[in-house]
């Protein structure tokens, strides 16, 4: 395993010269290492690049682990991977991408993921991606993931890409049956020149399943966001997604909320609001001593943790 | 201690809010602005802070002229300022929101300290976040807390008492009370409680963008019992009394 692997690993997960539990570690589309655990086991695909991971039934309190790190410019890496949760398991899947580059080639790292969750489980997918180096090549991460939730499952997505990746297209669709759960934390900073555009598309199938969709960006210099998301509620369920976002110097930041009652017992709510940060806030801050350029950084951060 | 010298403030149209406003709060005294809505209290405050830049006028904290130093500048020197409308702030929690205030980590037991000065328990709260989801009365007395955490030479509290229930209120009397006892610090509170007023040292009475009238507490609420005329056209006048 290369150097900067490692150093991407430090940012991107947990890893601190190993990992707890099952594991996969990918890079430059070559993977440098794997382990299985008796409830999880991950496997090569046959006929695609990437893996398919399967977790027992019952598996309780484990974790598995699958980062994935680009190194260098001139590279177009595409993974399909598919987790497979068995009924009742209770996992918590730590995903993840950085990429290096210090040449003038673009780097890019696809991401598609597939999750299959079994009746009654629950599962806590923790994602980071950043991006790193001197380069001038155009980094990119392109993830989309595809989620189904079997009866009384429960996802709880927390996504993370604070800075660093040029380009981004996410997305991420759900289908949820009865009782299923879904919670979505995502939160997003672009700077300079990036732009990050955020799809998500969550139909709420099954009786009593509900989503809770909550996005946190903030586009400064001349970046641009967009944030798209369609929920359908299919019936009886309840939707709620909350984009918000913080401006500062040039950036934008699009947002279109869709929600779509197919049934009368559907409930879904959308909130979104989108400016500059408020000025009372840098005031208060500055009140204890901070400077504004410090009462800015700690409010973003804030609002992105 | 803090000198005030002929402060005037107008509205960015042009409307004249305070007027050649002049003000001595010495050191180690509680001082008590009162008086009517809208007659210039929280305008002076903002002024003392740094928030509001004065058109004319001179400001000398311990000694130094700090008409010209900036609101970053005036906390440091130990100015704190517990806002009318506390403002929330998203993804910080009220343990963080406290450290930025004190400017260090702060222990468990000390949070908890600070916390019950104003009636909040500690283990309800230092995780929440400083968000919409707090009340009027919870966010109020956050704010509160925070400049309690900073322990500064001179303290401003505007309106402490609005929003707060009557338990807390008698809580926060109490805090007032320590602080004037223990501190060598000066606070300053604006407010329209008859309870506040008593704890006083000095009242002093703004309307109309001026110091109307000020002086020792005693005098000063006997003259206000005589003389409820003072107060003008004090719309809140029966809370005083
Ligand atoms: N930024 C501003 N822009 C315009 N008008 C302002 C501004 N700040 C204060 N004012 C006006 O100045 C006057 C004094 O306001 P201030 O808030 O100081 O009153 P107050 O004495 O604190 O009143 P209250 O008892 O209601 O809190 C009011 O008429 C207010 O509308
Ligand atoms: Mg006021």
């Amino acid at each position: 395993m290369k150097e900067i692997t490692k150093d991407l690993l430090r940012e991107i997960s947990e890893w601190n010269g190993e990992f707890k539990g099952a594991y996969n570690i990918r890079e430059d589309g070559a993977c440098v290492g794997r382990v299985s655990s008796k409830n999880i086991r991950i496997e090569s695909k046959k006929d695609q690049p990437g893996l398919e991971i399967f977790i027992a039934a019952n598996t309780k309190g484990e974790t598995v682990s699958i980062p994935a790190c680009v190194t260098h410019g001139d590279v177009d890496d595409l993974v399909y991977n598919d987790f497979y949760v068995g009924e009742n398991a209770d996992v918590v899947i730590v995903a993840g991408c950085g990429i290096h580059t210090e040449t003038g080639e673009p780097a890019r790292h696809n991401g598609i993921h597939r999750f299959i969750l079994g009746k009654n489980s629950k599962v806590k997918y923790l994602e980071k991606h950043i991006g790193t180096g001197h380069g001038t090549g155009l980094k990119s991460i392109d993830p989309v993931t595809e989620a189904e939730l079997d009866e009384n499952s429960v996802l709880e997505m927390d996504t993370a890409q604070i800075g660093g990746v040029d380009r981004t297209l996410r997305k991420t669709a759900a289908k949820l049956g009865a009782g299923a759960k879904l919670l979505i934390r995502e939160r997003i900073l672009t700077e300079k020149d990036q732009t990050a555009k955020t799809e998500f598309c969550v139909e709420l199938n099954g009786k009593d399943s509900g989503v809770d969709l909550i996005s946190r960006s903030v586009a400064r210099d001349n970046s641009h966001q967009g944030y798209h998301s369609v929920i359908i509620g299919n019936a009886p369920c309840t939707g709620h997604s909350e984009c918000d976002a913080i401006i500062s110097e040039n950036g934008k930041v699009d947002a279109a909320p869709e929600l779509h009652a197919h049934d009368t017992d559907a409930a879904l709510i959308h909130e979104a609001a989108i400016g500059k940060i408020a000025g009372e806030q840098i005031l208060k801050l500055r009140t204890l001593g901070m400077t504004e350029q410090e009462a800015e950084a700690t409010i973003i951060d804030g609002f992105l943790s | 201690m803090l000198k005030l010298e002929n402060i005037s403030w107008s509205t960015p149209d042009g409307t004249p809010v305070l007027k050649d406003l002049n003000l001595e709060v010495p050191d180690g005294k509680s001082v008590v602005l009162t008086g009517p809505n809208g007659g210039g209290k929280t305008t002076l405050a903002k002024i003392i802070a740094g928030i509001y830049k004065q058109d004319n006028g001179k400001i000398y904290f311990d000694g130094r002229d700090i008409t010209e130093v900036d609101i970053t500048e005036r906390a440091k020197m130990g100015i704190s300022f517990a806002f009318q409308q506390p403002v929330r702030f998203k993804g910080i929690t009220v343990q963080k929101l406290l450290e930025l205030a004190a400017g260090k980590k702060l222990e468990r037991d000390v949070t908890c300290d600070i916390l019950s000065k104003v009636g909040l328990c500690a283990g309800e709260y230092v995780n929440r976040e400083v968000n919409a989801t707090l009340s009027g009365g919870e966010i109020k007395r956050i704010e509160i807390a925070t400049v309690l955490a900073r322990n500064s030479k001179l303290t401003v509290f505007d309106e402490p008492e609005a929003g707060i229930d009557l338990w807390s209120f008698t809580n926060l009397i109490h805090t007032f009370e320590e602080m004037r006892k223990s501190m060598d610090g000066t606070i300053i509170i604006i407010s329209h409680q008859e309870r506040i007023l008593k704890i006083a040292d000095e009242i002093a009475i703004v309307a109309d963008g001026r110091i109307k009238m000020s002086g020792a507490a005693d005098d000063m609420m006997k003259s206000l019992a005589e003389n409820k005329s003072i107060i003008g056209r004090c719309s809140k006048q029966e809370a005083l009394f």
